[in-house]
């Protein structure tokens, strides 16, 4: 096939990695937001990137997206080069849902056509076909009833699971998830991660940027740390969590414990 | 007496008290108002020129039925304005590069269309096409003055729908695309539709700007428009009062849609 990266022989399953991110650098104007960033996302696995505001998660998260262009290096989804400058960039999008952490809904829309128009512009599904689906879906994340609801009349929480709803509804090969519970009150923050531990146990591929250091213990396999724009290192949440090797990543743990957020 | 129910007078009191202040204070105002303009020197010979009851009735089934032609003509260019606006705003935000030489021309119609009067406009269309001698190209005033007219305030509302497409969030434009819609797609049914309700009230204030300039293509002796039949009336009798009464048939329609404007405008602003 063309196109295919190299294998790397790296990856515990030995399987094909959804999301492949190769030697990634990007700028904006003189700030240097990500240094050659390396990362493989495996079938069913879900990695979580954390790190101070600024170092780049969100970044990353966007360049997958191909919301943002970036300088060198490359990205494939499922062996495929998604990067390149003859790429389908709507292609692309279509097999990735994004999550923000805004929520980003549509306030001219309601609950049940937020969650169907990329099904039945993009998606080329019928209305009712759509509709079934969204009404199933938004039941499982707790919204019954709230199908023709305006966005603004919803909690912050039942936002972000109609904006969990709406990036899931096209099936995507991989989530990304943008600080997904960062503009929430802390007491809504449970049932969004209760989304998301959702979407985990159906073995949905995640790379999710967060602040929560337990929400990232318990869901993720792998916890990467991100740092100016560097993955310093990325392993199992016990080992990285509780056995960071990088003094960077210690630094970081220790300050999150001193603010009481770990 | 508890603290609550001593509260409840305290408040009542206090309404009471601002609402019989406001009531006293617009009398004084419109009164004074009145007393100054009736106690004018030249009061009896205003109230001669300006509101002769009998003038108004004669006059006024005439301007009535030549403010018909100016509320055709007034719908007939707002669409157009309408139309024109929107197609000149989406030029200016265009990003593609072919459409680059689009966005240059839609910069320079805002700048000259909005720089030059209205009524200059309505001169140099209305009299400038005709001069050509083109065959084709239409002579008629009510035309060519809605021509002039839907340039000047296509203008204006192109900057108005703009403005109303840069003050949608850039998370909305990226929302859409990454749940796979187009560029094209994102614009239509994600960013133009929240744009347009956005700038209803600034679009309805250049509605009523432009019901009230359609008297402005008298100048091109358009026969039986309002303002012009109230003119030639009031030049011929050397009485004002036909003037009045096309004031008040504009009002009829102004007033309707700036109380309109606030409602619209209202819960926007409770929002907020």
């Amino acid at each position: 096939m063309k196109n295919k990266p190299a294998p790397r022989g790296n990856l515990a399953s030995g399987s094909e990695p959804v999301i492949d991110i190769r030697g990634v650098t990007k700028s904006f104007g003189d700030r240097e937001v990500l240094l050659g960033v390396d990362l493989e996302v495996a079938e069913h696995e879900v990695v979580a990137l954390i790190g101070a505001s600024g170092s780049g998660k969100s970044t990353l998260l966007r360049c997958v997206d191909l919301l943002e262009d970036i300088d060198d290096g490359d990205i494939f989804l499922d062996g495929e080069v998604i990067t390149d400058p003859s790429v389908d960039t709507v292609e692309v999008r279509r097999k990735l849902g994004v999550v923000f952490q805004a929520y980003n809904l549509f306030p001219h829309l309601n609950v049940i056509e937020n969650v169907t128009l990329g099904r039945i512009r993009a998606g080329g599904v019928g209305k009712a076909e759509a509709e079934e689906q969204a009404v199933g879906l938004l039941a499982r994340f707790g919204l019954e009833g709230r199908e023709q609801d305006r966005p603004d009349n919803l909690s912050g929480g039942q936002q972000q699971r109609v904006a969990i709803a709406r990036a899931f509804a096209g099936r995507p090969r991989a989530m990304l998830l943008d600080e997904v519970t960062s503009a929430l009150d802390p007491e809504l923050v449970g049932e969004v991660l209760r989304a998301v531990r959702d979407l985990r146990s159906e073995g949905v591929t995640m790379l999710i940027a967060t602040h929560e250091m337990g929400f990232a213990r318990e869901v993720a396999d792998r916890v990467g740390f991100l740092h100016e724009g560097k993955l310093l290192e990325i392993s199992p949440p016990a080992e990285l969590l509780e056995n960071p090797k990088e003094p960077e990543t210690q630094k970081f743990l220790r300050r999150l414990l001193e603010a009481g957020r770990a | 007496m508890d603290r609550r129910a001593e509260r409840e007078a305290v408040r009542r009191g206090r309404a009471r008290r601002g609402a019989a202040i406001a009531a006293i204070s617009t009398i004084a105002v419109l009164g004074g108002l009145t007393a100054l303009l009736v106690t004018s020197p030249g009061w009896d010979e205003v109230q001669q020129r300006f509101f002769d009851p009998e003038a108004f009735s004669a006059i006024f089934p005439d301007v009535l039925e030549a403010f018909w032609l100016d509320i055709r003509i007034f719908m007939v260019v707002e669409v157009a304005v309408l139309v024109l606006g929107l197609i000149v705003a989406l030029a200016r935000t265009a990003k593609a590069p072919a459409l680059f030489p689009l966005k240059i021309l839609a910069i320079v119609y805002t700048d000259v269309f909005r720089g030059v009067p209205t009524i200059l406009l309505i001169y140099l269309i209305g009299f400038g096409i005709p001069a050509l001698a083109l065959e084709g190209l239409p002579t008629s005033g009510i035309v060519l003055g809605g021509i002039a007219l839907a340039l000047s305030y296509g203008a204006y509302v192109a900057e108005v729908y703009r403005a109303g497409l840069r003050s949608i969030h850039p998370g909305q434009r990226e929302a859409a695309l990454s749940v796979g819609l187009t560029e094209n797609q994102a614009l239509r049914h994600v960013v133009l539709p929240q744009a347009v309700r956005r700038v209803g009230p600034p679009l309805l204030n250049d509605f009523i700007a432009l019901q009230k300039d359609v008297a402005l293509i008298s100048i091109l002796g358009v026969a039986g428009e309002a303002f012009r039949v109230a003119q030639i009336e009031a030049q011929s009798n050397f009485n004002y009062t036909p003037l009045l009464a096309a004031a008040l048939l504009y009002l009829c329609i102004t007033i309707p849609l700036a109380r309109f404007l606030d409602w619209w405008d209202a819960p926007e602003r409770a929002r907020g």
